[in-house]
């Protein structure tokens, strides 16, 4: 049984508000930045000083800062985005690409965004064939203004051959109490395109998060997703749709959580494989600890021909109060389809710590030793540099979450 | 005589059924000694509780390494004090590279033994590994891989020897180290298992000691000298004495006869070699 209090419906936006945007700031260079602002995106992987394609920073509702460093690879703020691409003298006409990966009006929280007209997002456009060489990155954060409403609209689109990486944070100032984050991103990754997409939430324990992602894969389009929290949050619910409506398209997806005190999350993805030979792979490792609960969810339906589709959902349990609920789903709609689904959720093995002792491990050392090699994802779908600093974040995060 | 392992009539309880009854066992330093016995004897309960692993409970009796008591101790710290082990079926553990595993294994040997000099890889961990690879024939990839996950029998022997090569115990417990291994590769562990018990040395510089756990000992063959067999079974040592005799007696009557104990070692034969005495 969930429990009640921790579950989705008490959540009634009225009781949050968007704060006057009249007075926010917006820098024209990294350097503009306050330390303070540095140091809260540094907690989720961006480090504004060092080499990369571009970056664009969004405190509460409206964008900070905006630097594009790369030709044919273009990031604005969306709002910008929509008077420029109107769809005319054959330019792109964004409105096509406007809750087409999402629906308006799958719940309260899309639909939040969809009649608000105030706040913004990112805009983030790869040309064909263009190639980000070093990630672009993204910070979004919620300032400390108590009962913040943060609505957040992006959208992402990979023109045919062209490759995205991007490194996204997500965090919120320790006095940003009882904040909410909404957050809709759109991704369009057409013909032979590529995106990488690493996202790093940090939050704290008072904040509800419902992010809400749409994928669109066309023929051969490759999409990897790197979603990692290791803070506490008051409850997050996320589940992006992904569909690969293309010929061979495929999906790549990992989630690491780390959950512990009264933090509730219900975490997972929907894979929709209707391309003739795409494929899909979610994957998601959750430790529990405290009186945590998590319910790790994995959906593939397989409609297309020859499709395969595999889910493996792994918890450990540290903690005699913390929870996890692990559910994957395989629904084949065809009888040419392959999906396979794996999951455990249990504490760690005494068989497993009481080998590594016998090699002179504490039995503290030898948890902390299968914990870390529990965390230790594959990033070898990522390209190298983003793949990288992948690693070197979910490195800094646990080490200032878990000591 | 320098004593390295001594069990004085060790009881001991698995999940309410006891498998080991008063058993004694004394190693003294620079001896090997093979354990032999049918399936289910109690000799995988002897090595996890010489270790002292959890589900292992000691209802009486006492184990002492190096005249030390250390039968309430950690796991932890009976390994510090230099034991180690190669297991029949380690656990596979996911998530942690068996190169990760070694290095660790590395740190703790460092932390363990006040002399580097003495030790095999003081030098660089890599290094040593690439000799190890040639020698063992494995390939510097099978070290990224997860301890003992997906791997073939023949492949977890090797872990568990590169893990003990690293950590270089005085004393060393085997439990069926040729079982799953084709004919090619036991020469292979054998000669690793004489460097790591210093069997190639003179009797004199023979400081490491071991116990053997085999329920046939083909592998013996390969192993130079070794210093006593034991027949264990209903948890208890039934015999004792020269290895070539036991072995002999084992091959020609089988274990049952034992029960009965037959008498088939031919007492006046090279005498001198034999000590009946525990």
């Amino acid at each position: 049984m969930i429990d009640k209090d921790k579950a989705d419906d008490d959540i009634d936006l009225n009781d949050y508000k968007i704060e006057d945007l009249k007075t926010s700031k917006f820098y024209k260079s990294e350097q503009e930045i306050p330390d303070e602002l540095r140091n809260s995106m540094k907690k989720v992987g961006i480090e504004v000083d060092s080499d990369k394609s571009g970056i664009f920073l969004q405190s509460g509702n409206k964008p900070d800062l905006c630097v594009s460093k790369v030709q044919g690879i273009e990031l604005m703020p969306l709002k910008e985005a929509l008077k420029i691409y109107d769809g005319s003298d054959g330019k792109l006409n964004l409105q096509d690409y406007f809750w087409k990966a999402v629906s308006s009006d799958k719940d309260k929280f899309t639909t939040e965004a969809a009649i608000n007209e105030i706040t913004d997002g990112y805009f983030i456009h790869a040309l064909a064939g263009q190639k980000t060489i070093f990630p672009l990155q993204s910070c979004l954060f919620i300032p400390p203004f108590p009962g913040l409403k943060q609505v957040v609209h992006n959208i992402i689109i990979a023109e045919p051959g062209s490759q995205l990486d991007i490194i996204t944070g997500c965090t919120a100032h320790t006095g940003a109490k009882s904040a909410i984050h909404l957050g809709v991103s759109e991704f369009y990754a057409k013909k032979d395109a590529k995106i990488s997409f690493t996202m790093v939430h940090n939050w704290t324990e008072t904040t509800k998060v419902r992010p809400r992602t749409g994928i669109i894969l066309e023929e051969n389009a490759k999409f990897s997703n790197f979603y990692v929290v290791m803070s506490e949050v008051k409850n997050l619910q996320t589940n992006p749709s992904i569909k690969l409506i293309g010929k061979n398209a495929s999906y790549f997806g990992q989630t690491l959580i780390y959950a512990k005190g009264e933090s509730y999350y219900d975490i997972g993805a929907t894979a929709h494989l209707i391309g003739e030979g795409s494929k899909a792979e979610i994957i998601s490792r959750v430790l529990a600890v405290d009186n945590s609960h998590v319910i790790a969810r994995g959906k593939i339906i397989g409609d297309g021909k020859d499709v395969t589709g595999h889910i493996d959902c792994s918890a450990l349990l540290l903690s005699p109060t913390a929870r996890v609920d692990s559910i994957p789903a395989i629904v084949a709609q065809n009888p040419e389809v392959t999906l396979t689904h794996e999951a455990s959720v249990g504490k760690i093995s005494d068989d497993h710590i009481e080998y590594l002792m016998s090699r002179g491990l504490t039995e503290d050392e030898a948890i902390n030793l299968i914990v870390s090699g529990f965390l230790d994802v594959d990033t070898s779908p990522l390209p190298p540099s983003l793949a990288e600093e992948t690693k070197k974040i979910i490195d800094i995060v646990s080490k200032s979450e878990m000591g | 005589m320098n004593n390295i392992l001594r069990i004085e009539n060790l009881t001991v309880r698995v999940d309410n059924h006891q498998i080991l009854k008063d058993f004694d066992l004394n190693i003294n330093k620079g001896e090997v000694h093979v354990l032999l016995g049918p399936n289910g004897a109690g000799k995988t309960t002897l090595i996890k509780s010489i270790l002292g692993f959890k589900k292992y409970v000691v209802e009486s009796g006492k184990i002492y390494f190096k005249g030390e008591d250390i039968t309430n101790l950690s796991i932890s710290e009976r390994v510090s004090k230099g034991i180690g082990v190669l297991f029949q079926h380690p656990p596979e553990i996911n998530g942690v590279k068996l190169s990760k595993l070694l290095t660790v294994c590395d740190q703790k040997r460092n932390m363990f033994t006040k002399e580097t000099t003495e030790n095999a890889c003081d030098s660089d961990l890599d290094e040593y590994m690439d000799s190890l690879a040639q020698r063992l024939k494995f390939s510097k990839d099978y070290l990224e891989r997860d301890v003992n996950t997906g791997i073939s029998g023949g492949e977890i022997k090797r872990s568990e020897i590169l893990q003990m090569m690293v950590m270089q115990p005085e004393f060393l417990l085997f439990d069926e180290p040729d079982s799953g291994v084709d004919v090619e590769n036991v020469e292979i562990i054998a000669s690793i298992m004489r460097e790591l018990l210093d069997r190639d040395k003179v009797p004199s510089k023979q400081e490491k000691s071991g116990l053997i756990i085999t329920h046939l000992g083909y592998i013996l063959k390969f192993l130079g000298h070794i210093t006593r067999a034991h027949i264990v079974m209903d948890g208890k040592i039934l015999c004792s004495g020269n290895p070539k005799q036991i072995i002999n007696g084992v091959m020609k009557n089988g274990f049952e006869k034992c029960r009965e104990c037959i008498s088939c070692i031919d007492s006046t034969e090279k005498l001198e070699e034999v000590d009946f005495t525990l």
